[in-house]
């Protein structure tokens, strides 16, 4: 497959899991509900087999055409300069941009280790256990009990400062690979998806962090 | 002024190189940077020895020879300029400057800081041109071009081929050269008759070739001599993909 359409899955499945990274944040929020508005979200979640199902099957997808096309461009790019500058100043590009391969693995490992803890509850199994009064699986208990234990909510801290280092020249970089730019766009662009990850970082993270003091629970 | 200069010394591009020292000394900061390369050269066949290979032609901006990395930077340290534009006034006095070729697995070294970019020759081959009928120049009112797309079209056809992009990209990659050519030819009616098989030939060479992929760093557009937007890539991008679905 050509350059141009490798980079187009990689941006276009990356989108994708953009989606899903808002979707999930929305879903999340409910723990601010209290214990009864977030476990009735997950039993309905789990309420419709087929639709979970299919959703999983389209991420994990996703997941997958994204790191073969990331990680063969990566490999392709290294093999383009076998020579290295002794001296070589960048001018334009971020930080982000530079470390996309690193914070890209990092959010793998995070992802792994996510899915042991809150799906398949491998992780830390006697933290979640509990079912609530209705004797539906207490989702907010699990949360709770989870980040109340300081390494579990700062892994998340680190996990999600990883994503939204991604996101940070993902998103902007996604629309210009996809040749949704032009000279005006481009910076507002970039601009909107480095808004997006810090957003979605703030987001994300204050669940852990105010239960880790105590403002929810 | 003085200046001290780190030049990549390579006689083939199969045997190794290495950095030599010069002393440039009693220089006029009104010199060219080629002018510098010039007087280090003259110096060095006084003293019997090779001097250093490096391309140029024009020596005036236009014809995208010169090129040479110049403290880490495509062309020097000033925007918008080819090397052979750069004045030494743009220097400390006494700095020391790290001079190499540019690197790229689809730019082999012949000689010193000279590379071989018959690649994009190859890249403009497959596609980056128009077949007409030549003979009597046809009247030039015949095919209105609206004046925002004459426009582009210029800024895109600016673009004098030295390989500053590939040089300056962490992925070297070529997508700011087969962007520019592709958009200048797109942007124009003459252009159209052959858009389709031109971005996919041209993007075919270019991959084959040996560059590596563009992830939206931007180095490039900063290293151009001639200032090329990225926002080129995203048409190339755009034509790409089209042109893909229609096959
Ligand atoms: C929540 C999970 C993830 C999301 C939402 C995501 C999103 C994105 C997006 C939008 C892009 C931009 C595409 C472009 O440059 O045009 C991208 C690029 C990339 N992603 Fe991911 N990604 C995720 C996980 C991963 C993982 C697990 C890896 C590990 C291998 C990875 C590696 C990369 C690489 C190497 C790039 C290209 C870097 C570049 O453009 O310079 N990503 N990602
Ligand atoms: S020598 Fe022609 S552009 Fe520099």
């Amino acid at each position: 497959m050509s350059s141009i359409g490798k980079k187009a899955l990689m941006a276009a499945s990356g989108l994708v899991l953009v989606g899903f990274v808002i979707a999930h944040l929305a879903g999340n929020l409910l723990v601010y509900g209290g214990p009864s508005a977030l476990n009735a979200y997950a039993e309905k979640l789990r309420h419709v087999p087929p639709l979970l199902w299919s959703a999983r099957v389209f991420l994990l997808a996703a997941v997958a055409v994204h790191i073969a096309t990331s990680v063969q461009l990566a490999i392709e790019n290294r093999r383009a300069r076998p020579q290295r500058y002794r001296v070589q100043r960048m001018a334009e590009t971020t930080l982000a941009a530079r470390t996309m391969l690193p914070s890209g693995l990092l959010v793998l490992a995070y992802v792994i280790y996510h899915l042991l803890h809150f799906t398949f509850r491998a992780a830390h199994p006697e933290l979640s256990r509990a079912t609530d009064a209705l004797g539906r699986h207490d989702v907010y208990a699990m949360v709770v009990l989870s980040f109340q234990q300081p390494p579990i909510a700062f892994a998340y801290v680190v996990g999600m400062a990883a994503v939204c280092l991604h996101l940070n020249h993902g998103i902007g970089s996604a629309a210009q690979t996809l040749g949704w730019t032009d000279e005006r766009t481009l910076r507002w662009w970039a601009r909107a998806g480095r808004l997006l990850s810090f957003a979605l970082f703030i987001g994300y993270i204050s669940i852990p962090l105010s239960i880790l003091l105590g403002l929810v629970g | 002024m003085r200046l001290t200069l780190r030049v990549w010394r390579q006689k083939s591009a199969k045997e190794p190189g290495r950095f030599e020292t010069y002393e440039a000394k009693d220089i006029s900061p009104d010199l060219s940077f080629l002018e510098l390369l010039d007087v280090v050269n003259d110096g060095l066949q006084q003293r019997g020895l090779d001097p250093i290979a490096f391309d140029h032609d024009c020596r005036e901006g236009i014809c995208g020879s010169c090129a040479m990395m110049i403290n880490g930077e495509a062309h020097g340290p000033q925007p918008a300029v080819a090397a052979c534009q750069l004045y030494l006034r743009h220097f400390k006095d006494g700095e020391t400057l790290t001079i190499e070729p540019w690197r790229a697995r689809a730019f082999p070294i012949i000689r010193d800081l000279i590379v071989d970019r018959s690649a994009f020759d190859r890249i403009i081959q497959a596609g980056g041109y128009v077949s007409v009928d030549t003979g009597s120049a046809p009247e030039a009112n015949s095919v209105p071009v609206p004046k925002p797309d004459a426009e582009e079209a210029m800024d895109a056809a600016a673009c004098i081929g030295c390989g500053a992009c590939v040089a300056a990209c962490p992925n070297a990659s070529a997508m700011l050269f087969v962007a520019a050519k592709v958009s200048h030819l797109a942007k124009l009616p003459q252009g159209q008759a052959e858009r389709k098989p031109r971005v996919l030939n041209m993007v075919e060479q270019m991959d084959r070739e040996g560059f590596g992929n563009c992830t939206n760093h931007y180095e490039c557009m900063a290293a151009c001599p001639k200032s090329i937007h990225v926002k080129f890539i995203a048409q190339l991008n755009r034509d790409y993909l089209k042109a893909c679905r229609r096959r």
